[in-house]
């Protein structure tokens, strides 16, 4: 037994290892050799298909007698999109702006000056960073006067403005009403473990159910809610021909789905809080208010910045809500991007299609990022 | 001893049939029931029952319909063996070779009786250039379907032109045409995105497009290609279309057929534009409109678009030659009828099979049938079916309907000035993906008259530069019958 204890251990020293070039390439690459099948799988899953498809979006693809052919037309599918036939359709109408709008587009721009000159009079001033920072603020406050174009009098949003809006107003509701209910389900409530589990249920119901459901709910001339309607006089009311009031029913149905995701995620992180912090507030006579905004929210700012980030990602890619609630209308009122790639798509353009997928990806990318560096670094850190 | 013999012939007879395709099992593709799904799944078992092929019948949403067969026959998925489908689209499907050549199969099958299959399907939704490839099941035809009762009560005559609709539109708004004391709808069209509504705009603006008879075209002019989407002619249309959303459900910007027969059968529109299922489906237990439903042709217009000079112009002999009473009549004949088509990859016993499933659904044994029957969506395509008004009143139609209904197709079915769907390569981008899509805009306001007619326009150009003008051209004109 002895014996073979020490001969065991003298092959895991690998002191009777034969050293050669071949064994000591191996020794030294190991971690490379270990990490190259999840690096070839994601080549192949991720990265190949990005590049495939970004081929796609700069060209035009038909099927012919026996297989496909694709075609190079350069920029002529973005050009489409921007200045071509569909320009209407993804950007929108452009009004012109109300002394209110402008005032809003002045405040961010005046806003990011702020930032701007905080930033220069900091000490971890660089210049790559200062680029970095005029470039984003520029995007972003053009971005809002694109926005406040789309949403005046005159304007209309498009595909791109209509994605924006489901995310952040949704996102908004999602993160305010999940916040509220983890608060509320840590108080010693009666029947709290109960409602844990109803509030995560609309979470878990595939998207199409939850489509039509909520398609059935705001019919106002067959739906569970007509009699309620008719009695308030509105038995010939449709929210359909409404913009605004399918793209309200799209974010009421998106938040319903997905405030869970946001609720469990922020109610793991509170109750991971220590409690003797809580203990030690109570013992200095600090109110519950006082806590819950010096302790608890300062506390779970990491995990809300990165539970945003993630629920910001998902949102950008919403399409099964508004192609079931709504079929994307009135008219193209509630299409997201994802779902206009996908109208394309089913027509079989797929450069278009494609190319309406890279510019999501530009945007949800650039917003990523921004978000990743100039807010969430900060809090996490 | 007789009867012996013949129970064993029978018998026979019947083993051999059995035997005939026994094991084979075929996959079919078509578009979300009921209608059309409905009276292949319920024939299934026949056909299985007398030959031994189980036919198995997939159904996918109709909007995505046409990239699920183009997908699957391209890539070589082939994972179904037929598709039954709009003809319109044979076109993408035949040129790369994805569909088995039927042309000797029919002129060989005596039981189909294919000389009795209306000439317009015969030669136009099942054939591209000169060969058969689809088997009809199907006839369609855009009509106008009123409220006898509700016309008699307003002392009005059914519409003879679109603005005729409009007008018994705005007077018919408001009444209650069921009896349930609430208000009833003046025009239900089912107007929502992704479904039918393209096919709706056509059918107004043909009769102010197209005059000079069926080679004239209603998409494009036949010399330059040019759209015929952005004149006098479409924005009136256009405007029309827009104008009857007054008289309709409140959101009827997302109805489609599907609701808007509901909403008929359940009395509540005066007036509605629709294929022949309206027809049967008035007729069928629960119907309220089945002894008050009418049908006439697509209304016309006295005023047409003179392409010389862009103007709409009032009818004369020498602009609408087809013109009753000052009244350029041009009856759509959209979508051209569900048609069953067999993938060329398939194995030939499978192929066998298919073909002779299509062939019984055809025939007329089963079709005259089945043309009667509401949730079949098949509406009537074959000569015996319009001369033969017996199966109509046995499913029963009144006698003074069958002759309403069935004249009003055959009226349609023989109009020298006929408006055929567009059939040229990749007409669902034409179609279902810009005219759609700028139809739904217009309709919910986020285009003006101007800006639509521009988008549909500059849209359909940009689909031409791509496919090549002179091909697309070609095929047009081919379709039109023009050298």
């Amino acid at each position: 037994m002895n014996k073979s204890n020490n001969i065991d251990r003298s092959s895991n020293t690998g002191d009777n290892i034969i050293s050669n070039p071949v064994n000591d390439w191996l020794n030294n690459n190991a971690a490379n050799i270990f990490l190259l099948p999840a690096v070839i799988i994601i080549l192949i899953l991720s990265v190949f298909p990005l590049i495939i498809s970004a081929y796609l979006s700069l060209s035009r693809f038909k099927f012919v007698r026996g297989g496909f052919d694709i075609t190079f037309v350069g920029l002529k599918n973005f050009k489409k999109l921007i200045t071509g036939s569909e320009k209407r359709h993804f950007r929108g109408s452009l009004g012109d702006l109300s002394i209110a709008q402008w005032a809003v587009v002045a405040l961010v721009t005046v806003f990011f000056i702020y930032i701007l000159w905080s930033y220069l009079k900091s000490k971890n001033f660089k210049i790559a960073g200062l680029i970095y920072r005029i470039i984003t603020f520029s995007i972003f406050s053009w971005g809002t006067y694109f926005i406040m174009q789309n949403l005046s009098v005159n304007g209309r949003p498009g595909t791109i403005v209509v994605t924006l809006v489901y995310v952040f107003v949704g996102l908004f509701f999602q993160y305010f009403i999940g916040l509220g209910l983890a608060l509320l389900t840590t108080q010693n409530l009666v029947g709290k473990r109960i409602f844990r589990v109803i509030f995560l249920l609309p979470m878990m119901i595939t998207p199409v159910g939850v489509g039509y459901t909520f398609r059935m709910m705001t019919d106002t001339s067959k739906g569970p809610f007509e009699p309620l309607w008719k009695a308030f006089g509105l038995s010939d009311f449709s929210w359909v021909t409404s913009a605004w009031g399918a793209r309200w029913a799209v974010i009421i149905t998106d938040t319903w789905q997905w405030t869970p995701f946001i609720f469990i995620i922020l109610l793991a992180a509170i109750e991971g809080l220590p409690n003797e912090l809580f203990e030690a507030a109570r013992v200095d006579g600090a109110s519950r208010l006082q806590i819950l905004w010096n302790i608890t929210l300062p506390q779970i700012i990491p995990v809300s910045t990165t539970v945003i980030l993630i629920r910001m990602i998902e949102a950008f890619k919403i399409v099964d809500l508004p192609n079931i609630l709504t079929f994307g209308g009135p008219g193209t009122a509630t299409e997201s991007l994802t779902l206009h790639s996908f109208f394309a798509w089913r027509a079989l353009d797929v450069g278009q299609s494609a190319s309406v997928a890279y510019m999501l990806m530009f945007i949800s990318l650039f917003i990523g990022i921004s978000y990743t560096n100039l807010i969430y670094q900060r809090f996490v850190n | 001893m007789k009867k012996i013999l013949l129970t064993l012939f029978a018998l026979a007879a019947m083993s051999f049939s059995l035997a005939q395709y026994d094991g084979v099992e075929i996959d079919i593709v078509t578009f979300t029931g009921p209608q059309i799904a409905e009276p292949l799944q319920r024939r299934a078992p026949e056909f299985e029952a007398m030959t031994g092929a189980k036919v198995n019948v997939i159904t996918v949403p109709f909007s995505d319909l046409y990239q699920q067969v183009l997908t699957d026959l391209a890539t070589g998925t082939n994972s179904f063996d037929g598709a039954v489908f709009a003809p319109q689209w044979m076109v993408d499907y035949v040129v790369p070779g994805y569909l088995e050549d039927l042309t000797n199969r029919v002129a060989a099958d005596e039981a189909l009786e294919w000389e009795d299959v209306a000439g317009f399907f015969r030669n136009f939704s099942s054939t591209y250039q000169g060969k058969i490839y689809t088997i009809p099941l199907d006839g369609d035809f855009h009509m106008v379907y009123y409220r006898t009762d509700v016309l008699a009560k307003l002392n009005l005559a059914p519409p003879r032109t679109w603005q005729e609709y409009l007008n018994i539109a705005e007077a018919a708004n408001g009444m209650d045409m069921n009896g349930d004391g609430e208000a009833d709808y003046g025009s239900c069209i089912g107007k929502a995105r992704n479904n039918q509504a393209y096919w709706f705009i056509t059918s107004i603006a043909a009769p102010m497009l197209q005059s000079k008879g069926t080679s004239q075209g209603a998409f494009f002019d036949t010399e330059s290609f040019k759209p015929l989407v952005n004149n006098p002619a479409y924005a009136a249309a256009l405007q029309i279309y827009k104008d009857s959303t007054a008289f309709g459900p409140p959101d009827e910007l997302n109805l489609g057929v599907g609701d808007t027969r509901g909403l008929w059968s359940a009395g509540r529109c005066a007036l509605t534009l629709d294929w022949g299922d309206i027809g049967t489906l008035a007729i069928e237990e629960g119907s309220k409109v089945a002894n008050t439903t009418g049908s006439v042709i697509n209304p016309g217009s006295s005023m047409v678009l003179n392409r010389e000079t862009n103007e709409l112009e009032a009818c004369n002999a020498s602009l609408c030659p087809h013109a009753v009473n000052g009244i350029n009549y041009a009856p759509f004949a959209a979508f051209g009828g569900w048609s069953g088509a067999i993938n060329a990859s398939a194995d030939d016993q499978v192929k066998d099979a298919l073909y002779d499933f299509f062939s019984y659904m055809n025939q007329p044994s089963q079709s005259n049938a089945d043309v009667t029957v509401g949730i079949t969506g098949f509406n009537p395509y074959r000569t015996s079916q319009f001369e033969n008004i017996a199966p109509w009143i046995s499913a029963g139609m009144s006698e003074e309907f069958a002759l309403n209904y069935l004249g009003a197709i055959q009226a349609s079915l023989n109009s020298p000035n006929m408006v055929l769907d567009l059939r040229i390569p990749f007409n669902q981008r034409y179609q279902q993906n810009v005219l759609d899509t700028a139809l739904a805009q217009y309709l919910a306001g986020e285009l003006s008259l101007e800006e639509t007619m521009d988008q549909i326009e500059s849209g359909w150009n940009e689909i031409t530069d791509e496919l090549g003008q002179i091909e697309q051209l070609d095929a047009y004109r081919g379709t039109l019958g023009i050298k």
